[in-house]
């Protein structure tokens, strides 16, 4: 069974349990109604964005424009990927994602993340189990490096900070840890898994 | 070197607005219809995720609401001490791959009643500038193709939280203390 079974379980669960325990059990309605409507506004929100970048990545990718960026980054890209074919269109939507990542677009950086698992999902077979791309894809994603982090300097400049952007360069190790780790740890899963079966 | 990437990231949209459309209109495509094809999709895929954002949504907001959270935080206060993490971070530390608004929230109270050019200041602001919501964008990214089953995936994002929280701290402690 999946770990994230689990989890969501464990985190419910526990929830409810600490909240009878504590006697305001009433907290518990009130939080999982709020966090359903608020779900939904995220959803919301996303819409227009998503039709956007997907829009102009249609017209990208009609051109062909996605597949020519996929074959320049091929070389990089395809010890990551090993199972997705050479100049695909998923590689296209998988750079894109992780530039926008970097730059700290994060508007656009999702409509493209998106295309890049509808990609993957078609080599996947339509599966409802993720294929290792999409693990590696994912791993790179959540610890990818922004090069600057706007909202958090922001902050600091308005509770007068005396140099703002000082902890760039200590984000960018951190993260550089961090992916080193992800992608080590999904090279171990991945190659784990095919031998196991 | 920052004000380099300060003005790429303040051009790359309007770029990518610009020449894309460009490009197709040389290749003879008929941009606008392109474009509302690809937009249509946009649509789908933000709807599509709603049932598996609402299921993590509640779970995490039970775990937080409910107190459950404080006492997962009290638990690894003392360990966390051992690398020289302060307390007052750990909440921070704990939220961060649960909920962005949520980390947010606690990084900007951090920044404000200890200032921001404190050590624990600027440790708020190096994770919150480092690691990524993972169970958000998962929950998201899978979510759009339907994806239930996550293998690993949750345990690699899980992991470079850790890493890059431990990294934070040791490297604020290097440079800043």
């Amino acid at each position: 069974m999946d770990l994230l079974n689990v989890i969501w379980l464990l985190l419910l669960a526990s929830g409810i349990i600490a909240a009878a325990c504590n006697g305001n059990i009433e907290v518990v309605s009130q939080a999982a109604l709020g966090a359903a409507r608020d779900a939904v506004e995220v959803c919301f929100n996303l819409i227009g964005i998503m039709a956007l970048w997907l829009g102009i990545m249609k017209i990208a990718e009609k051109g062909g424009l996605i597949r020519i960026l996929a074959y320049l980054l091929n070389p990089l890209l395809k010890w990551l990927f090993p199972s997705i074919p050479a100049g695909h269109p998923a590689m296209g939507a998988i750079v894109l994602n992780l530039s926008a990542n970097m730059l700290g677009l994060g508007n656009a950086a999702t409509p493209f993340g998106m295309k890049a698992m509808q990609e993957m999902q078609q080599l996947n077979g339509g599966s409802d189990q993720a294929s290792p791309a999409m693990c590696t894809f994912l791993a790179l994603n959540t610890s990818c490096i922004t090069l600057i982090p706007a909202t958090i300097i922001g902050i600091r400049v308005s509770y007068g900070s005396a140099n703002p952007t000082e902890i760039v360069g200590a984000c960018i190790f951190a993260t550089c840890c961090a992916s080193v780790v992800a992608v080590t740890l999904d090279w171990l899963f991945r190659n784990l898994s095919h031998s196991g079966r | 070197m920052l004000a380099i990437l300060d003005t790429v990231s303040r051009w790359a949209i309007p770029f990518l607005l610009l020449t894309i459309p460009i490009y197709g209109f040389l290749k003879r495509l008929p941009v606008y219809e392109t474009f509302v094809e690809g937009a249509e999709e946009g649509f789908y895929t933000a709807v599509k995720i709603i049932p598996f954002l609402v299921g993590m949504l509640v779970a995490i907001a039970v775990f937080r609401a409910s107190g459950a959270m404080d006492y997962v935080i009290s638990a690894i206060v003392p360990l966390m001490q051992k690398i020289g993490a302060p307390a007052e971070v750990m909440p921070l530390a704990v939220m961060r791959p649960l909920s962005g608004s949520g980390a947010l929230g606690l990084a900007t109270e951090l920044i404000r009643q200890y200032g921001p050019d404190s050590l624990i200041g600027r440790m708020a602001s190096v994770m919150q500038g480092t690691t990524d919501t993972t169970f958000f964008v998962l929950t998201v990214y899978f979510g759009s193709v339907g994806i239930k089953r996550y293998r690993y995936a949750l345990l690699t994002g899980l992991s470079a939280d850790i890493t890059g929280l431990v990294a934070s701290i040791y490297i604020c402690h290097h440079l800043f203390s």
